[in-house]
């Protein structure tokens, strides 16, 4: 339909040649080894680690899944004391890092931590072995500090859907004199599917592919094993072999999904639809639905945020500010920042190339975008490693026989590694935001600008940029919160005497004394808020911009078309 | 006026711009990658820029270390690298992004067994693993690793993931002294005495231990040095409250470890390096590195905090590089006898 497709499809050829080298990277790893690595971990810990993955996702889905879907209807269809705040607030431990909330849960939880020394204090017990206590570092701890953290995926995918889509059929049903409980099971909970396994989506690749929170919590993922095979056994081409497997997995359930999804229909309105009146509950009820709002929004960001703020304040009032805090921050920020830039641009220019010229090809092209996420986060440094080094030496060699002066590594020596690894891992939000919310722009839109006389980038400046703004402000909301919290990319790829917060706090973490980096910790949290505040300022009231807060699964659902 | 300054200024930026690019050839510095934790070694790189007057520029990397200095190869950075555990220096050495250096003083001060035969590595500190026991509940106050697997420890025991690489380095040392056969029987049985899962870091062992969910554990001295001179007094009595058994194996010393530096291959500052090494290795740097860490002095006769804390120690006599040999049978056999599971 473009007069020039090649050019207009570049965009999302880019974007899935530079996710797809570290990708191809890890496969020549994988290829480069002998499969006694593999057929070990068959042979023995493997049932143990799949039933363990297969437990942990499954507790996560539905802890996050009825926290995230259960609040999100309560806020859309019922009024209750203190349901504005909630409605924003629920967003909130999307900016606590998984990783964060287990070693502060583990701290607050174990038995010298303040829960356990109260209650010995008002019992009289004075060992922890006189009484049982559910222990945090388990794989039930693990599901709820996980879920804790991720659910507002969920609650954010599906309040969106709550908001936009139901509210006609919703007034029908009431009509009709069904109950509010049988709305819920009949009509709206079927209509949020969607939504539902978009977040579901999100939520369970974080919880697949962390090692920080898992480990430590004492669950033994798939993830570990590729952790333990590179780490203890040296052996890389293992790990990486293990890691092919995983996304291979991975890959199919997207698919499995979006093929069980497809075959549904969910029209929904184009025209922008009426909000659905929520209905009042009153005395215990009401306060019965404040209490459930409470419940997430507290574990998830509450305790954390309080535990953090307390070790913050003791710290620094007993040694002052710890000098490398600043520099940290301002690392952290500019990353994030640069990160965030290049990662809408190269996001909205793949969403906007599928949207000129879409191809199967140029399609394919741009759900593999989306693959940067569904791998553990250091596998994928170690895959960027090696066409991130061929670059530095080519360029390094070159300079150097021309000017005989040796330039350095380009891009490992100067933090462009870090930038380069937040693209290829989130560019895959970007471009699904960006997609969704140019779905939600009718085509006909495009006929009468094409015959008008408009040349396919006039079309884009003039109109589908303004037009999906919301959705691509959104996404750098997003992208920003999640580079600020990155870490093992981060880590592996910084140049000489650079330190970001995450990576900072880890150094801490590692050598055993996690509280000592609660500062910045805090500072993780409190930057990884502002977005969260401003994604809960934008009301319901404005569809497209809520619809597009909801785009990182949009790229994970795209992954599995 | 302000219009003939600026190109002037323009340009003087451009030259300290320059100057800023071509200052690192220039300059005396050292770039070190480490994968030990940059709060305890940094005050030594403080120490030797005061004293040399060289810049110390670091970047602390954990896994992958190995990894990124092959990658970047000839044009790397890098001219020193740190790493903890004997079979990560050894495995360095093998992926070919270290070099043999010889060096006099090197030699004297850092003994035989805790070096590359061919000068790849050198040991900094060694770092003992060993058993904490509640002071209240466990009379004795020595045990053998071997002891561990005895059933009057059923239930009592507590220790972190088997797969993490200071564990895997003492069961490497357990086959490395009794064969793969014993050393998997040894870990079922230290299994079956493990009061819970394996989790959590060593601090979380002598936590546990302080509670009472366990009365004996696996850590290094580290931990407990950190726990006994926490600023907070609650955290220091309950350090207090712990004990360390003086731990060896039957008939053998205790389990130690090394952190250790190499030069790399392609160092653009290799005397530089080499410099940073030998301060490291002196007295001074020493005992900075000892007392920081709560480990033990490559050389003994250097009076480092540690040994005032925990007594001295008589490090087992098996070769660090038997230990980093049996490394993989060891992290198998974790998995084969389902240790963390």
């Amino acid at each position: 339909m473009s007069q020039r497709p090649g050019r207009a499809a570049a965009g999302a050829f880019a974007g899935a040649a530079l996710v797809a080298a570290p990708l191809v990277a890890l496969i020549a790893i994988a290829m480069g080894g002998d499969t006694a690595t593999l057929r070990h971990v068959a042979s023995t810990v493997l049932p143990h680690a799949l039933a363990e993955t297969a437990l942990l996702l499954a507790g996560v889905a539905i802890v996050a899944g009825v926290a995230g879907v259960g609040t999100a209807w309560l806020v859309s269809a019922y009024r209750f004391p203190g349901r504005l705040i909630l409605q924003a607030a629920l967003v909130l431990p999307l900016a606590v890092p998984p990783y964060i909330a287990a070693y502060t849960y583990v701290e607050v939880l174990d038995p010298l931590g303040p829960v356990q020394s109260a209650f010995r204090a008002l019992t009289g017990y004075r060992s922890r072995a006189e009484y049982g206590w559910p222990d945090i570092r388990s794989l039930p701890g693990a599901i709820i500090v996980m879920s804790a953290v991720l659910y507002p995926y969920v609650y954010l995918t599906t309040r969106a859907l709550f908001s936009v889509q139901s509210a006609n059929l919703l007034d029908v049903a009431r009509t009709l004199g069904a109950r509010p409980s049988r709305i819920f099971v009949t009509v709206a909970l079927p209509l949020a599917r969607p939504a539902v396994a978009l977040g579901l989506s999100l939520v369970l690749l974080e919880a697949l592919n962390d090692i920080g929170a898992t480990e430590y919590l004492g669950v033994r993922t798939l993830t570990v094993s590729i952790y333990t095979t590179w780490i203890n056994r040296g052996s890389l081409a293992g790990a990486a072999q293990i890691a092919c497997v995983m996304l291979l997995v991975v890959v199919m359930l997207l698919v499995l999904e979006a093929r069980a999804r497809g075959a549904r229909g969910y029209a929904g309105s184009l025209k922008r639809p009426r909000p659905a009146a929520p209905a009042l509950l009153s005395g215990w009820q009401g306060w019965a639905a404040t209490f459930a709002c409470t419940v997430p929004l507290t574990a998830g960001f509450l305790i954390p945020a309080v535990y953090l703020l307390h070790q913050a304040t003791v710290r620094t009032l007993r040694r002052g500010i710890d000098p490398d805090f600043l520099r940290e921050l301002v690392a952290s920020l500019t990353f994030a920042a640069v990160a965030t830039l290049l990662v809408v641009a190269l996001g909205a220019w793949v969403a906007v190339s599928v949207r000129l010229c879409g191809t199967r090809l140029v399609r394919a092209a741009a759900r593999i975008t989306a693959l940067g996420y569904a791998v553990p986060g250091t596998v994928l440094a170690v895959g960027l490693l090696s066409p991130l080094a061929a670059v530095d030496n080519v360029v390094a060699d070159s300079w150097r026989a021309l000017t005989g002066v040796s330039p350095g590594l380009v891009l490992t020596g100067s933090g462009a590694a870090v930038v380069i690894a937040y693209m290829v891992r989130f560019v895959g939000i970007a471009s699904g935001g960006v997609e969704t919310g140019l779905s939600r722009i009718s085509m006909r839109i495009d006929d009468a600008a094409r015959t008008l006389g408009r040349r396919p980038v006039q079309l884009t400046r003039e109109i589908h940029l303004p037009l999906a703004r919301p959705a691509l402000l959104s996404a750098a909301l997003m992208v920003f919160v999640d580079a600020m919290k990155e870490l093992p990319a981060t880590l592996l790829l910084r140049p000489l005497n650079v330190d970001t917060l995450a990576t900072g706090l880890y150094a801490h973490a590692s050598r055993g004394s996690f509280e000592d980096g609660a500062l910045a910790a805090l500072a993780i949290v409190v930057v990884g808020l502002v977005p969260v505040v401003a994604l809960m300022r934008q009301s319901p009231g404005t569809p497209p911009v809520e619809a597009a807060a909801v785009d990182p699964a949009a790229g994970v659902r795209a992954a599995g078309r | 006026m302000t219009v003939c300054i600026r190109p002037r200024w323009r340009l003087r930026a451009l030259a300290s711009g320059f100057a800023l690019m071509a200052t690192p050839a220039l300059a005396a510095e050292v770039n070190v990658y480490t994968s030990r934790e940059p709060q305890l070694i940094r005050p030594v790189f403080e120490a030797f820029s005061k004293a040399t007057g060289i810049k110390v520029n670091a970047v602390f990397l954990q896994n992958g270390l190995e990894e990124r200095v092959k990658a970047e190869g000839q044009n790397s950075p890098a001219d020193l690298i740190i790493l903890v555990d004997a079979a990560k220096l050894a495995g360095a050495v093998e992926l070919g992004i270290t070099q043999p250096v010889r060096n006099v003083g090197l030699e004297a001060a850092v003994p035989a067994n805790l070096r590359d035969p061919a000068g790849h590595w050198f040991a900094t500190t060694l770092r003992s693993r060993v058993v904490y026991a509640s002071k209240d509940r466990v009379k004795q106050d020595a045990i053998t690793y071997e002891d561990l697997a005895d059933p009057k420890w059923k239930g009592r025991v507590c220790i972190r993931s088997g797969q993490h690489p200071y564990n895997v380095s003492l069961f490497a040392a357990v086959v490395a002294r009794h064969g793969a056969e014993k050393a998997g029987d040894w870990l079922t049985r230290l299994r079956a005495n493990l009061a819970k899962r394996p989790s959590g870091g060593d601090r979380d062992v002598a936590k546990d231990i302080l509670a009472g969910v366990c009365d004996i554990g696996v850590g290094n001295t580290y931990y407990l040095g950190l726990l006994r001179n926490d600023p907070d007094p609650g955290q220091r009595a309950w350090g207090d409250a712990v004990k360390l058994l003086d731990s060896r194996f039957a008939g053998g010393g205790t389990h130690v470890n090394v952190s250790g530096a190499a030069v790399a291959r392609h160092a653009p500052h290799r005397a530089e390096a080499i410099q940073l090494l030998v301060f490291m290795t002196s007295d001074a740097g020493q005992k900075v590195l000892a007392d920081l860490n709560y480990e033990y002095p490559v050389r003994p006769g250097i009076s480092a905090g540690t040994q005032a804390l925990f007594g001295p120690i008589q490090p087992d006599t098996l070769s660090l590089a038997d230990i980093a040999r049996a490394r993989r049978t060891a992290s198998e056999l974790v998995d084969r006898t389902g240790f963390d599971n």
